[in-house]
């Protein structure tokens, strides 16, 4: 996937969550992601932020650092 | 000429006390505001007329419906005099019939006589009435007539012959009080008297919108459907509902012979009640349309040529072809787009093949790109991801606050039902960026106009709750008791800030302060505050947060849970309220809930015989980036058109043709099928059985009214591709697959098709607590228990305008054409347009030397195109708009992908572009026209596809 779009996303949840959730704002984001994104978006985005944590802000990226990397697939 | 099953009691219905009187020696009881006539015609015993009508008031002018009243003198007209207890009537008698037959025999006295060539011959309410009273001829047929008079048969689907009329006025009263255009009027005195549109102009030239309320409210043939003529008079009668907008009007489909006559709105129709607009009464054309596809077409390549093969062919290739892919890309490289066009049972199906027999998750459907921020915001809000209200609601409103939305244009009917309560003293605010016909047309005159700038909605919903907060307006009781407190005063002190005030707001919003703060006073002091929106809430960066703002809104001044009230989404389609309770998200099942709730999960595994994903899905744009990855190699649309409505369309068609195998069910060989390696023929609404769900969460049912064009259902076309994937779905009726909805889905328990035919429609929830629906919902608790406010920061969209791109496009639709407009363009709709424009602001135009109707090049970050100008005030300097009704116009192409924050709904109201004037199509123009040129010689190849060629 398109990781700068991935990143995109995830900053703008957060634009959302840094105002309604405050101090619990990774979490939620988190939460988000986690009930909405494919896993191969989740794959993704947390790849990316292992690789290099630039372009996130700072609730994304800590959300992002939440997240349970999703099981293997069915095949 | 009324439906031809229909009734009419005279006059309308009244709702008062019980009044008994005595009509020709027989006691009658009717509510009190009731008419002689009503009551006699409801006795049984209808009394003659011609001027009245049960679905206008009263006029009194035809002097056909005389009675006698003991104790009065003279002979009362029966449809103005209302009757009184203990009133004693006489309807029948020599002189009444004396001077009934005097009137009558005038009126022939200038009517052809020649009825067996008539359009209206034994529907005509003059030829019943002069049957009646014996009136076989007129002893004043020697003097003049209008018999020479010329027939206006400019519009396309209806003529005027005003040879034929009797100048009864119901045309007039029509266009006045149901339909609220206000276009027709009562021309000359005396024998001059003449029925005239606007100012003595031609129907297709006059403000008549077509809504054809006239032609039905005629008694004679006056006013006629061109139809009647050229099929001739309906045999049969079928209940449906409409395939247009998310109103959901019900319809009589009147046939002759495996043809649609007529579409006459259904007198019981609960969303219309007997109203009807252009494109539902009319435009109907398209389901025999000569471009319709009737045999199932495969193709290995896209520059390959179609190949006419049989339903069992293709289904085993497109299986095949699925089962391809998965093996070599892996199971989650396939999914599918259900369509808000399509039914409930259709939808539920096709999630259900792509669940169950495909086994991922990746389904999702056009409300995608439409309204899924209403599914997010009124279900965090409230509970439920609906509308509050039913649309008869709106005869309680006392002030209607309409967001992002045109009704007149989008939800025609609903416009009319608005403007008759705004005509009896509501109150109106407007927000939006445009002078929508609503802020001023006849007989309706906004209070408010709040003209923001696209994109500033978050803004503005603050600002107006920042007034409410600020200035005492909070319902303090209502949100004690419904609402949780925590989050109330988290938003309460976060609106109160005064960074939100009007003030300082309006430097985002351009909307001046005064009128935020008078629209926010009246909204919430007004009585009865309903809000209606539409897509010009949800298509925007924060469309889900101005829902929640919306909610916010209506919570803290008590403004849900009651008639007149509520968060009323406009639903774009006819079906997308139903395609998104079908369960067609990626993340939910039916009802709404998510895939992570386990106890869903297994009642759904066990009904399927599977073992459903808990992961959710890919959404729309979610599978074209993943096409484009190379992770997501197949799609099943049913539908739906994603190559002509999804933004940016260069990003749509590059993501399709990375695909290998894509799946079209449509009725036409529309965008995304020219991008198609498998074609199935879809059938038209008109040719299935199924039912569609409304704005109002009305589930109404569809009726099969002639066979369908390819031989199967749609909901067969997905059973025989499950087949064929080693799926079975043994359902032979609609019935059944409703019945397995009811079983698996909480809100929909109580609804089978039993139900709904006794019914006519049930507004779910409906199940053991509501048997018979729910019209008003959130009335003593919110669905979620207390309602829950959410804090809705601005955030400004990253779509900016500068230098480059200095002006912002902003997108809608008009009223004679439809969505993407498949449906509409192959109708004689297009007489009323032919091509997108663009609308630009005088300012703005004179600034670049643009005149009406020059050639402009319209450049955005994502693409160009080309569009002609419409130089308008209805745009605010900096501001254009136009249409994507028409594929080569390319709206498409120039908006970007941004999106939604919590749903990925497309940002279509916010584009930054520049404009110029240009002399030839964009490049991307030519290209389109190219490929399209291409392809239809490719679908030649198989001669045999089209249904009439």
């Amino acid at each position: 996937m398109n990781t700068e779009n991935l990143i995109r996303m995830a900053n703008d949840i957060s634009a959302f969550f840094d105002s309604e959730a405050g101090a619990d704002a990774p979490a939620q984001i988190a939460s988000h992601i986690t009930r909405f994104w494919d896993p191969r978006m989740r794959t993704g985005i947390i790849a990316q932020a292992a690789a290099n944590e630039a372009g996130f802000t700072a609730s994304a990226l800590a959300a992002v650092k939440l997240l349970v990397p999703p099981g293997p697939r069915p095949l | 000429m009324f439906a031809i099953n229909r009734e009419d009691l005279g006059t309308p219905a009244a709702n008062g006390e019980a009044v008994t009187l005595n009509i020709d020696g027989a006691e009658v009881t009717v509510p009190a505001g009731t008419s002689i006539m009503r009551a006699a015609a409801a006795a049984g015993g209808a009394i003659p007329k011609l001027c009245a009508t049960d679905t206008l008031k009263a006029f009194g002018s035809c002097r056909v419906c005389l009675v006698e009243v003991e104790g009065q003198r003279g002979f009362p007209a029966s449809c103005t005099t209302l009757v009184m207890p203990g009133m004693k009537v006489r309807t029948q008698s020599d002189k009444l019939q004396q001077l009934r037959k005097g009137v009558v025999e005038l009126y022939v006295s200038d009517h052809p006589l020649d009825c067996k060539s008539c359009p209206a011959d034994s529907h005509c309410e003059l030829q019943s009435v002069a049957a009646d009273l014996g009136v076989t001829s007129s002893p004043y047929a020697a003097g003049a007539t209008h018999a020479d008079a010329p027939c206006d048969s400019s519009n396309p689907y209806f003529n005027f012959d005003p040879s034929l009329c009797i100048a009864c006025s119901r045309c007039v009263r029509a266009c006045g009080e149901v339909q609220g255009t206000f276009a027709l009027t009562i021309e000359g005195r005396g024998f001059g008297s003449k029925v005239s549109a606007s100012q003595a102009q031609t129907f297709m030239e006059s403000e008549c919108v077509s809504c054809g309320a006239c032609v039905e409210s005629c008694p004679t043939a006056a006013l006629s459907e061109k139809s009647l003529v050229t099929i001739g008079q309906p045999q049969t009668s079928v209940t449906t509902t409409c395939a247009y907008c998310g109103v959901g009007c019900s319809f009589e489909a009147e046939v002759k012979d495996n043809q649609v006559v007529r579409m006459v709105p259904s007198r019981e129709g609960k969303a219309n009640r007997g109203h009807a607009c252009v494109k539902g009464r009319f435009a109907y054309g398209y389901a025999t349309h000569a471009d319709r596809i009737t045999k199932p077409m495969i193709r290995s390549k896209i520059t390959d040529p179609w190949r006419e093969v049989s339903w069992d062919e293709a289904f085993t290739y497109a299986a095949s072809e699925f089962r391809r892919i998965q093996g070599k890309y892996g199971r989650q490289s396939v999914g599918g787009i259900t369509s808000s066009r399509c039914s409930n049972e259709e939808v539920f199906l096709v999630t259900k093949v792509i669940r169950a027999a495909l086994g991922v998750n990746n389904v999702d459907t056009c409300a995608r790109v439409c309204h899924s921020p209403t599914g997010y915001g009124l279900k965090h809000t409230l509970g439920e991801s609906a509308g509050t209200q039913a649309f008869d609601s709106v005869q309680e409103v006392d002030v209607a606050l309409i967001i992002g939305a045109n009704p007149t244009d989008g939800h025609p009917v609903f416009a009319s039902r608005l403007k008759r309560r705004l005509r009896e003293g509501a109150k109106l605010i407007v927000a939006d960026p445009r002078t929508i016909d609503l802020v001023r047309s006849a007989h309706v005159e906004a209070d408010y106009h709040l003209q923001l700038r696209p994109g500033t909605n978050v803004a503005l919903i603050n600002a107006l709750a920042h007034v409410v907060v600020t200035e005492g307006l909070v319902n303090e009781a209502y949100v004690a008791e419904r609402c949780e407190p925590g989050p109330f005063q988290r938003w309460r002190d976060f609106v109160a800030d005064a960074r939100h005030s009007p003030e300082a707001t309006a430097e985002i919003t351009g909307v001046p302060a005064q009128l935020v703060r008078g629209a926010a006073r009246l909204y919430a002091t007004g009585g009865n505050g309903a809000i209606y929106y539409g897509l010009g809430v949800t298509e925007h960066s924060q469309g889900s947060t101005m829902v929640l703002g919306i909610a916010n809104l209506a919570m803290a001044t008590g403004n849900i849970g009651r008639e007149g009230v509520g968060v009323n989404p406009l639903r774009g389609q006819n079906n997308v309220q139903g395609a998104c309770d079908m369960g067609s998200f990626p993340h939910e099942l039916p009802g709404y809930r998510h895939l992570s709730d386990s106890v869903t999960r297994q009642l759904f595994n066990d009904a399927w015989g599977v073992n459903i994903d808990p992961e959710p899905g890919l959404r729309i744009p979610n599978m074209f980036e993943a096409a484009l990855d190379g992770t997501f190699r197949g799609i099943y649309v049913q539908g739906e058109d994603i190559a002509q409505s999804d933004p940016n369309t260069q990003h749509v068609t590059a993501a399709l043709t990375a695909m290998e195998c894509v799946i079209v069910q449509d009725l036409f060989l529309n965008e995304t099928a020219k991008y198609a390696h498998v074609f199935f023929p879809g059938a038209s609404f008109l040719e299935k059985d199924g039912t569609f769900t409304n704005a109002e969460r009305r589930i109404s049912r569809i009726r099969k009214a002639v066979e369908p064009l390819a031989g199967l259902a749609d909901w067969e076309v997905t059973i025989g591709f499950a087949r064929a994937l080693g799926y079975e779905m043994p359902y032979t009726h609609p019935s059944q697959i409703m019945d397995e909805i009811a079983r698996l889905t909480p809100t929909f328990t109580g609804v089978s098709y039993e139900k709904l035919d006794r019914l006519g429609s049930i507004q779910w929830p409906c199940n053991d607590e509501a048997p018979d629906g729910t019209p008003t919902m959130h009335i003593d608790a919110f669905v979620r228990g207390k309602g829950r406010f959410y804090v809705t920061e601005y955030v400004a969209t990253q779509e900016r305008v500068n230098k480059r791109f200095p002006l912002i496009l902003t997108t809608g639709r008009i009223l004679s054409q439809y969505n993407v407009g498949a449906q509409t363009r192959r109708t004689l709709n297009s007489q009323w347009s032919q091509e997108d424009r663009l609308q630009i602001h005088p300012h703005d135009a004179q600034e670049r030397g643009v005149a009406d109707g020059d050639w402009l090049g319209v450049a955005s970050r994502a693409g160009e195109t080309v569009l002609r100008a419409e130089v308008t005030e209805r745009v605010q300097p900096g501001v254009v708009y136009t249409t994507f009704h028409f594929p080569e116009s390319g709206a498409n192409v120039i908006t970007t992908d941004n999106s939604d924050w919590a749903t990925n709904c497309p940002e279509y109201k916010v584009t930054a572009v520049q404009i110029t004037k240009v002399q030839q199509p964009s490049d991307w123009q030519k290209r389109f026209h190219d490929f399209d040129r291409e392809q239809l010689q490719l679908l030649r190849a198989a001669p045999d596809s089209r249904a009439a060629r």
